[in-house]
């Protein structure tokens, strides 16, 4: 088992694990991300939960926090590796003639993604962290609509956060069908779980960007 | 008998080599160890040698030119390999497997060497299934046959149009487990170039590096010699590049007597030569003449009108086509044996009925197989009244299912879709059944240089049918070699390392390195190709598919001089000690021009004709070859002597006990 | 027809390498690729210039030695053949022509176009055989019926020449194609399982060893390998290694 761990195929595999929980999580987040749009009473009571439920916050947090670093690390080891493998580079490569720019380009959709990702946990991440454990403001089960919808006010912000949904979902297009390949799954369902996961690609990536130019377009006002 | 003693086993041919395997001597396990074997060449016979006498416990280095051993030209066998399993139900038999080899190769083969083979063969499937070889197989599961030339029964396994590369693969795989167990060393891109004897004996060989330019010295107690036919002599050939005869002339300048050099196999489906710029010919697989049939047009009118561009084949009608091998023999039609086969076309296109811009192709047409085919599919299909559109997709269809890959690769080279217009065909260098003469053991008349697969002269005759090059390359290297050759290596269980610095190898090296600067420092202004090119016209056009004694004499002499010129003339870049192609080419051309020579006096020699060579004084009214068994029932080999005209003919009677010699007749 | 050759030319592997033009004229359609670089190379011994060294053997697509980076892309923009089938006709005249060897870490070059690919000799040596003594009494052939489509795929995989275009195609110079197709071949067929857990294990190890990159699926192999091999082959080899490793 000692050489497994550090095998080519067994870092795929942590890849598609660790992409295929995130992918999970991404669904997650979108349902609950949605329910502000039908109902912020419920948008309120489901973010409430999520910030105050000891298993939410101190196992399955930790977990997720895990597996996205998880993912990101190994994306960073393979690419170091990967670019190793070819010391010497082409002079010309027409990497187009043979695979989709998103399967050559996981490191941009994914860098892209990271840096999102920065923004998002200081927006959100470190806000929930502040006013809990920092300045330990009491509970508030009524506030999380008001806040989200305020993050959405400035355009910047939204246009970044649909840039990096558009990045996402190229993440996912590539990522998601290729999740199933690096675990041994190639058989006659995998034309119908292509076509699955691209559209999960397109679907979840949408609806989050729906969500933040809703919130864009339809401000609370004072 | 000469100085030749085939040390065939008395007895009766069916218990001859099971009697040789009980009489000949052993070495035992642990002595195994202490002696070591050279193998030159990688492919079947080389591979499965080499990995087998591994797996017996000798230490076993193997050399090939290649990068790799699993590159070598074995692997360009399409059709497939023959065993007498009879598989089929069709009462085939390792007998009937053995008379087809001896009639087919014209009774100039040696009976008891064709006899063990066709006793091996059906190890041989056996053996390849185990290793995890994927023959063809029906939807029962069980291994698939097919029909090649010059047979009645159905005995050939195949892997679609790469059966040679399979068992290439399966012997590469067996040395590589060999490899991995530290039993076989294998230097790859290294050439030999020269055979070392001590006391009389095979110890050795001086190779190079063909990276490094290093020139090597490598010592054991036997060497053996599986380095494929001399078909480049002909420049043109469905050879590989590399493929050469420097080894094996070695060998023989050493002393290893050459048998029968002008038995050469003329294959009648290749594709026909495009250009001045040709490199290599481009075989299409035997295999196709089960279903295609070969034609050219009646009228010369026509054919010229085709041949300028003005008349398409298809245009032809059914009346205005010469069927030629159907019409003159109509028992085995277009699956008569190939020497039949490529001098009929020979015949036809000198008549002025070729049908390419030469007038050097015919067709090999599948239309009627497509129709038939189609019509078939349709019924099978349900389809009671389908049109003729149908029944032409269902049919070519069923073509590509069977022939796909080749269809593919003719319409990649010529640019013409084979499945609309007629392929053109026309006969090509393929196979040489002249080589180093062995006797029954493999042995050359070297002791301890052993010679297997196309490299020796065994088992083919005058000419070899399809699919039988991949059973004796494999025979020879998995099931004879690792017997005989015990025998003589019980003698040396005490010899100990042969050691490399030894005066004999001291003098090899020496003659190598000469030979070598010599070619590199002449300061002429032709490169190798002019001279290699030049060669394979004179043997193409004098020593080729029919031959005679005026121009055989005139090749001689042509030959002669053009090495006289090469030696003057040749050109070649760079150095002695690094990576040099052009080096590795003028080494195995300059042997090449040797060996042409001794070629063209053996077919002149040989006045008569059978198999592969043709003597146009020695026919029949009907154009047929005329054997003559009373003065030519022999092996002929031939002694260096400093000079190709130089050589000494050697005889080796061939006993027919079994057989009775009848004019091979495939009407 | 009038092409320009850019050419890589080093001089061995210690040396840098460097682009070098060729401008050529009198190329014929008919003319394979390797024969238009056959005559460039006669012109430069003419002139008492080193040839262009690059790896060929039996030029007709099936022993593997034929490699180049034609344009981008291993064995030029035709599907489905390797370099000594390519013919000119694929070209117009006065094209550029980039011509380099097959890049990877793993496939160092020697001169030139010729690239050292023993690295996947040390892998099929690593486990790419059945262990089966030559005997001359093994089963009769027919003794284990194996099912059509399973002799069939096996083939399929086992049709690799192992000229490395995978890897050279591979963003990642990825050797998972080539050694999947080994793995394949032996896991589908019943003399093969025997031996299946240790040889993925190894084959593997030894790929890793050699320094090749990881698959990252991208597909680029199936598309350039001139035999057509699957992905599914990967797949499979991910399958049979993970159950390889579940069993230690």
């Amino acid at each position: 088992m000692s050489g497994f761990a550090s095998s080519s195929i067994a870092r795929k595999v942590v890849m598609a694990l660790s992409g295929l929980f995130l992918v999970l999580f991404l669904l997650l987040h979108v349902t609950i991300n949605f329910t502000s749009v039908v109902s912020p009473d419920t948008f309120n009571t489901m973010s409430h939960f999520m910030g105050y439920n000891g298993i939410v916050q101190f196992i399955m947090q930790p977990i997720l926090i895990a597996g996205v670093i998880v993912h990101f690390v190994m994306g960073f080891v393979l690419e170091v590796r990967n670019s190793k493998a070819r010391a010497v580079k082409y002079v010309q490569y027409k990497g187009s003639a043979n695979a989709p720019w998103v399967s050559r380009n996981m490191i941009i959709s994914g860098l892209v993604i990271l840096a999102f990702l920065g923004l998002h946990f200081y927006d959100f991440w470190v806000h929930e962290i502040a006013y809990k454990y920092v300045e330990a403001n009491p509970q508030d089960p009524t506030r999380y609509y008001a806040e989200t919808v305020e993050k959405f006010e400035p355009f910047w912000r939204t246009a970044i956060y649909v840039v990096s949904f558009v990045l996402l979902a190229l993440h996912l297009w590539h990522g998601f069908a290729s999740s199933f390949q690096s675990m041994g799954l190639n058989n006659k369902y995998s034309p119908g779980i292509r076509n699955f996961t691209r559209l999960y690609a397109i679907v979840v990536p949408l609806l989050f960007i729906f969500i933040a130019l809703y919130h864009h377009f339809n401000p609370i006002t004072h | 008998m000469g100085i030749l003693d085939s040390k065939v086993p008395s007895g009766p041919l069916a218990e001859k080599w099971t009697k040789h395997k009980n009489d000949i001597n052993l070495v035992s396990p642990a002595n195994k160890r202490n002696i070591d074997i050279i193998v030159v060449g990688t492919g079947l016979a080389g591979g499965s040698a080499a990995a087998t006498l591994a797996e017996l416990g000798y230490n076993v280095k193997t050399f090939c030119y290649q990068d790799s051993p699993r590159r070598a030209h074995s692997i360009a066998a399409q059709g497939g390999i023959n065993a007498a399993k009879n598989y089929q139900g069709d009462g085939d038999s390792p007998y009937r497997l053995f008379y087809d080899t001896v009639k087919g190769g014209d009774y100039r083969s040696r009976e008891a060497n064709v006899y063990r083979l066709a006793e091996e063969s059906v190890n041989i499937i056996d053996q390849c299934v185990a290793q995890g070889v994927p023959f063809a197989r029906e939807y029962g599961g069980l291994l698939d046959n097919r029909s090649f030339g010059g047979v009645l029964v159905s005995r050939t396994f195949y892997a679609k149009g790469q059966t040679g590369q399979q068992l290439l693969l399966g012997a590469y795989a067996a040395m590589n487990r060999q490899i991995n167990r530290g039993k076989i060393k294998a230097y790859n891109r290294h050439e030999m170039l020269d055979l070392v004897l001590v006391d009389g004996k095979a110890r050795g060989i001086i190779a190079r590096d063909l990276v490094t330019g290093e020139i090597e010295r490598h010592s054991a107690h036997a060497v053996i010699l599986a380095t494929g036919g001399y078909g480049n002599v002909f420049f043109l050939s469905t050879n590989a590049m590399g493929s050469n005869v420097t080894a094996a002339w070695r060998a023989h300048r050493r002393g290893a007597f050459f048998a029968n050099p002008c038995f050469t196999q003329i294959h009648p489906t290749c594709i026909p030569v495009s250009g001045e710029h040709q490199s290599k010919l481009t075989l299409m697989s035997e295999s196709l003449r089960n279903d295609g049939r070969i034609w050219v047009p009646k009228k010369l009118e026509d054919a010229k009108a085709i041949r300028e561009g003005k008349l398409k084949p298809t245009q032809l009608a059914e009346e205005d086509r010469d069927y030629y091998l159907e019409r003159r023999y109509p028992a085995f039609g277009n699956l008569v044996p190939r020497d039949v086969a490529s001098r009929a076309a020979k015949e036809r296109c000198d008549a002025g009925f070729g049908v390419n811009k030469t007038g050097e192709a015919v067709y090999l047409d599948f239309a009627a197989a497509i129709q038939r085919y189609g019509k078939e599919k349709a019924l099978t299909s349900g389809m009671k009244d389908a049109d003729a559109e149908t029944i032409t997709r269902l049919g070519e269809e069923v073509v590509a299912a069977k022939y796909g890959n080749l269809f593919q690769m003719y319409e990649k080279i010529v640019d013409e879709n084979p499945y609309k217009t007629p392929m053109m065909i026309y006969p090509a260098v393929h196979y040489t059944m002249g080589g180093l003469w062995v006797d029954y053991n493999l042995q050359t008349t070297i002791p301890g240089c052993y010679c297997a697969g196309e490299a020796n002269f065994s088992d083919h005759g005058a000419n070899r049918l399809g699919a039988s090059a991949l059973m004796q390359g494999l025979a020879d290297g998995y099931f004879v070699l690792p017997y005989t050759i015990g025998d003589y290596l019980a003698d040396d269980i005490r010899t100990g390392p042969i050691p490399t610095d030894s005066e004999a190898f001291d003098k090899a090296e020496a003659e190598v390195r000469e030979r070598m600067e010599k070619l590199v420092n002449n300061k002429g202004s032709k490169p190798v190709d002019y001279f290699h090119k030049k060669l394979g016209k004179i043997m193409w056009n004098k020593c080729g598919m029919s031959r005679n004694e005026k121009e055989l004499k005139e090749a001689i002499e042509e030959i002669a001089q053009l090495r006289e010129e090469f030696y003057r003339e040749v050109s070649i870049p760079g150095g002695m000690d690094e990576m040099n192609p052009e080096l590795e080419k003028a080494g195995r051309v300059a042997d090449f021009l040797e060996l042409g020579e001794l070629f063209a006096k053996d077919a002149l020699h040989r006045n008569e004709s059978c198999g592969g060579h043709f003597r146009e004084e020695y026919q029949t009214p009907e154009g047929e070859a005329l054997r003559d068994d009373e003065n030519f029932t022999y092996v002929a080999a031939w002694e260096y002597k400093g000079e190709p005209k130089d050589a000494v003919l050697h005889k080796e009677d061939l006993k027919f006990e079994n057989i009775e010699l009848k004019t091979r007749s495939y009407k | 027809m009038k092409l320009l050759l850019k050419i890589w030319r080093q001089k061995d592997a210690k040396s840098p390498g460097k682009m070098v033009e060729y401008p050529i004229d009198g190329v014929e359609g008919d003319m394979s690729f390797l024969e238009m670089l056959d005559v460039l190379n006669m012109q430069l011994v003419e002139k008492g210039e080193d040839p262009v060294v690059f790896d060929h053997d039996c030029r007709e697509g099936i022993c593997g030695s034929c490699s180049l980076m034609i344009n981008g892309e291993p064995h030029g923009p035709d599907r489905l053949i390797t370099t000594c089938q390519l013919h000119m006709r694929k070209f117009s005249d006065g094209d550029t022509i980039v011509i380099e060897p097959f890049r990877a870490t793993a496939f160092p070059v020697i001169k030139d176009l010729m690239v050292d690919r023993s690295s996947f000799d040390r892998i099929q040596q690593a486990g790419g055989y059945i262990s089966v003594n030559t005997s001359g009494n093994t089963v009769d052939a027919n003794a284990i019926p194996i099912e059509k489509e399973a002799a069939d795929d096996a083939f399929n995989a086992a049709a690799c020449i192992g000229c490395g275009a995978c890897v050279a195609a591979c963003k990642n110079a990825s050797a998972m194609l080539f050694t999947s197709a080994k793995v394949s071949q032996f896991a589908l067929l019943p003399q093969g399982r025997v031996e299946a857990t240790e040889r993925v294990l190894n084959m593997v190890r030894q790929m890793d060893l050699e320094g090749f990159g990881n698959c990252t699926n991208t597909g680029a192999c199936e598309i350039e390998c001139p035999k057509g091999i699957s992905l599914e082959n990967i797949a499979r080899m991910n399958r049979e290694y993970l159950m390889a490793a579940t069993k230690g």
